[in-house]
């Protein structure tokens, strides 16, 4: 009995280092209406900074509080330097691209941390002043929990009062209901976005400054919280603190307790528990639904046009090169062309689902790992050959798909969105936890090609055409009734479901058709590496798709595979030469966000091509005969 | 027989009764108003009519059939069209592709995965917007038509699948009076030709007292009278609820443009 309410308590110590975190990002949100992925980056530089800061400040109480108080402050005034200097130049870019930036900085920020902090774990002093422990119920409990306790209710407390009780918290309330109307009462927006930030920053910061003796500090703190953090807002309900906090402690007590019943599967618990609250209250605990997106009068998307025999031709052109390509290349090469290609079709299996079926995902890497380990599973345990292999592939990224895109396809936009992301974390959990099939992080090795595609020349054939054959049913779906239907739910749902288009599972049929190209692309990649490893279903690679797709730009269906192979080759160029990959990655989306905020080809096509407006010349053949 | 037939309808956001005990009938070839001022409850009628909300008592028949409670697909399969008070078309698609999506829903292709959706019930789209008097425009994406031209394009999506009712939510707001007369002038005799029924809100009086055949007024959630124009236009009763103790009524729809009735 003493021992469960230990166990209860230490629930309520992590609940609040997570609510800190959850709170910012809410609050954030609720005002710019910007994801900051780079928030669970706060969190870790909050821990960092204090760690110095305590280093570096006389030892004693005063110093190690004020090292606390001290990261929470420096962490507040970078985020005053990331909203100033890069998304006050952004908030009228499309929503993804602004996610697109705060990746960059999450890239950024991991890389400088190496290099300032280094890789090694680092570990922090106790808090002066609370080292000992108190006896509860005989059992001792050590008094910093204690503190992390009150901490949580307590900074709640605050934003409470500070929200409803000054004019600051009053203009944040009515910027997060309605902030067109708060700009044209005449408030200064820019200001009031800053302070927001800042605030947000600082309770992050403060979150990971607060964790310095509760664990090791280390570099992967970040992706770690911020996954925890979404599914945190998810469950509680974006834009509501109160909501939040309850998420907060109901997933920390679930993580507390989950781990003593199942302790290889306790995101499998909060996986659960996600479903249930999604289901009965799908905008969260505390949440309410979200209102219909402003769309800027007199923006909309060119429709989907059909390109002409040039188009094709090109096609063809492309595809007899990349045919003849490997005879001109050492191996070496023929692999990385392999990479290309199945980075293409990752990408564009993406660039599906969120072109014609305006859903992001954050976590499309869930069905790329699950097709890489549906084929290592299949030649592990089954023994089977590439054939039946890439054929698990498919199953297994299409049952995830099924199950995940159930619950994604019931929000919308943002909520969805880290949906998808939540449910990437859970598959990487699973593939890293269940150690007794999956390997733990030792992944699965020995996963090659049977005899028939063995040879690099061989494998990459193969690729060539599964890549080539799914690609052109990807498109010849876009325009397909289904494609236009999938389409129509994305322009106005309200308009749909008043001509009978069930909405939702158009989109979930939508959903799954782009988890199982990602399967497949996944697939190829186990045979092509020769192992699995739960990294395949890691964020990183998610926010690789994410990256090719908005390279090439969302309004494009061929925009993944020029963002693909743009991005591909970059990677191997620049890891040729430096080992900051990161960095330089981080740094070229922040500064391509900035100059063409509409991708790559979307930005040639606009420079290059018809606007909307000639359409009215465009010739009226039947089915769109020929186009752009 | 009554195409409609609506019985006691009730709807209650929190403590607010929005529309409370509303029943009525429209018929096959009938142009309907339902008009009210502000508040009345005639978005929330229209929403509880296509199943975009869930009446909290009352029900609905169409042809003797109950479609309480379903949802708006299932509505719409039963042959009840609707339009927006602000417009719902697909913006990035073109106008003939906005209109032949209905068909394609009608049709039962929306889960098809081949072959090309532009080209499917191509000429039947046409031919509907011929009638709607946007055949010239086919080609044009959506989300460049002036606001009328949407509206327009928004009554042959509504129109596609041949539905034996019509709601209109506001169907000329928005418009310049020509077109409004336009649009009214081409809904009456749609309602002639192919003898269905519109059940119509609106706010301008011209339109509802030189266009419907018979007009139903709400106040405050409830149905306080029902009856021709020239009826309604001398009822004592809906003049102080609907203008206050003014006059206004009297004049309204003594003189309809060209081209109205």
């Amino acid at each position: 009995m003493e021992f469960y309410l230990v166990q209860a308590l230490n629930g309520l110590a992590s609940a609040s280092s997570l609510f800190l975190v959850a709170s910012g990002l809410s609050i954030i949100f609720g005002v710019t209406r910007i994801v900051n992925f780079a928030h669970g980056s706060f969190y870790m530089l909050g821990a960092y900074i204090a760690y110095t800061l305590v280093q570096a400040l006389p030892t004693g109480a005063v110093g190690y509080w004020l090292a606390v108080l001290g990261a929470a402050v420096a962490v507040g005034l970078i985020g005053a330097a990331v909203e100033l200097l890069l998304l006050r130049r952004i908030y009228r870019a499309p929503e993804l691209f602004q996610l697109l930036a705060t990746f960059g900085l999450v890239l950024v920020v991991a890389d400088l941390v190496l290099l300032i902090w280094g890789p090694e774990d680092l570990l922090g002093p106790r808090a002066p002043g609370l080292r000992g422990s108190v006896m509860i119920l005989g059992e001792p409990f050590p008094t910093y929990e204690l503190f992390m306790i009150a901490l949580g209710p307590l900074v709640l407390a605050g934003l409470w009062v500070l929200f409803h009780r000054t004019r600051w918290g009053t203009l944040v309330r009515a910027a997060t209901e309605d902030r067109e109307m708060v700009g044209a009462l005449g408030v200064n927006e820019a200001w009031l976005f800053t302070s927001v930030f800042v605030l947000g920053s600082f309770l992050a910061g403060l979150g990971g400054a607060v964790q310095l003796p509760r664990e090791a500090v280390n570099h992967t703190m970040d992706l770690h919280i911020i996954a925890e953090v979404f599914v945190v807002v998810v469950v509680g309900g974006m834009g509501s603190i109160l909501g939040a906090f309850l998420a907060a402690v109901l997933i920390s007590e679930l993580n507390a307790f989950g781990i003593l019943i199942f302790p290889e599967i306790t995101l499998v618990l909060v996986f659960l528990i996600m479903a249930a609250v999604l289901i009965f209250r799908p905008w969260g605990l505390l949440g309410r639904p979200e209102g219909p997106p402003r769309t800027p009068a007199g923006e909309f998307e060119p429709p989907l046009r059909l390109l002409g025999r040039g188009f094709l031709y090109f096609c063809l052109a492309v595809l007899a090169s990349a045919a003849v390509l490997p005879h001109l290349l050492p191996t070496y090469y023929i692999r990385i062309a392999c990479e290309v290609l199945i980075s293409a079709l990752f990408a564009t299996s993406l660039g599906f689902m969120m072109t014609v079926g305006g859903m992001a995902s954050f976590g499309h890497a869930a069905y790329f790992g699950l097709g890489a380990y549906g084929a290592a599973l299949a030649v592990t345990y089954a023994q089977v050959g590439t054939g039946l292999g890439l054929l698990a592939a498919l199953g297994l990224g299409l049952a995830g798909a099924v199950l995940f895109g159930y619950f994604c396809v019931r929000l919308s936009g943002v909520y969805s969105a880290m949906l998808t992301l939540a449910f990437a974390q859970i598959v990487y959990a699973v593939l890293f936890q269940w150690y007794g099939i999956t390997g733990g992080d030792n992944g699965l090795l020995g996963i090659w090609p049977s005899d028939w595609v063995s040879s690099p020349l061989a494998y990459y054939y193969l690729t060539l055409t599964v890549v080539a054959v799914s690609l052109f049913l990807l498109r010849r779906l876009a325009f397909a009734p289904f494609g236009y239907s999938l389409r129509a739910g994305r322009d106005s749902a309200l308009r749909s479901e008043a001509i009978g288009i069930h909405v939702r599972r158009v989109r979930w049929v939508g959903f799954v058709i782009a988890g199982f190209f990602a399967a497949a692309a996944g697939g190829l990649f186990a045979f092509l590496k020769g192992s699995v490893f739960p990294d395949y279903s890691s964020i990183p690679v998610s926010v690789d798709s994410l990256v090719m797709v908005l390279l090439g730009g969302v309004q494009t269906l061929s925009g993944p595979i020029v963002g693909a192979g743009v991005y591909k080759v970059l990677e191997v160029f620049v890891n040729r030469y430096t080992e900051h990959w990161q960095l330089i990655l981080g740094c070229v989306l922040v500064g391509l966000v900035i100059l063409f905020p509409q991708g790559l080809l979307g930005y040639l096509v606009g420079r290059f091509g018809r606007s909307g407006e000639e359409w009215r010349g465009v010739d009226g053949a039947p089915a769109g005969g020929r186009a752009s | 027989m009554a195409l409609l037939r609506v019985e006691g309808l009730r709807k209650a956001f929190g403590g607010v009764v929005a529309v409370d005990g509303v029943g009525f009938q429209v018929s096959r070839g009938e142009l309907v108003a339902l008009i009210g001022p502000n508040g009345a409850g005639k978005t929330t009628c229209f929403n509880m009519l296509n199943g975009q909300l869930r009446p909290d008592r009352g029900r609905v028949f169409l042809e003797d059939e109950e479609i309480t409670g379903l949802s708006p697909r299932q509505v719409w399969r039963k042959g009840v069209g609707r339009t927006f008070q602000i417009t719902a078309t697909f913006p990035s698609m073109t106008v003939v592709e906005n209109v032949q999506m209905p068909l394609i829903s009608h049709h039962r292709e929306v889960y098809r995965f081949t072959g090309r959706a532009v080209r499917l019930h191509r000429d039947e789209a046409m031919e509907l917007l011929d009638l709607v008097g946007m055949a010239d425009q086919a080609e044009r994406p959506c989300g460049v038509l002036a606001y009328g031209d949407l509206k327009r394009v928004e009554l042959a999506v509504a129109l596609a699948n041949r539905p034996a009712l019509l709601l209109m939510d506001e169907p000329t707001a928005g418009m310049a009076p020509g077109e409004r007369v336009a649009l009214m002038g081409l809904t009456a005799e749609i309602v002639k030709s192919r003898n269905i029924a519109v059940l119509f809100t609106e706010h301008d009086m011209d339109v509802v007292f030189c266009n419907a055949d018979r007009i139903l007024v709400l106040n405050r959630g409830r149905l306080v009278a029902e009856g021709s124009p020239e009826a309604i236009r001398e009822n004592t009763h809906v003049k102080e609820i609907y203008l206050g103790a003014g006059d206004g009524l009297r004049d309204l729809g003594r003189v309809c443009h060209p081209g109205g009735t």
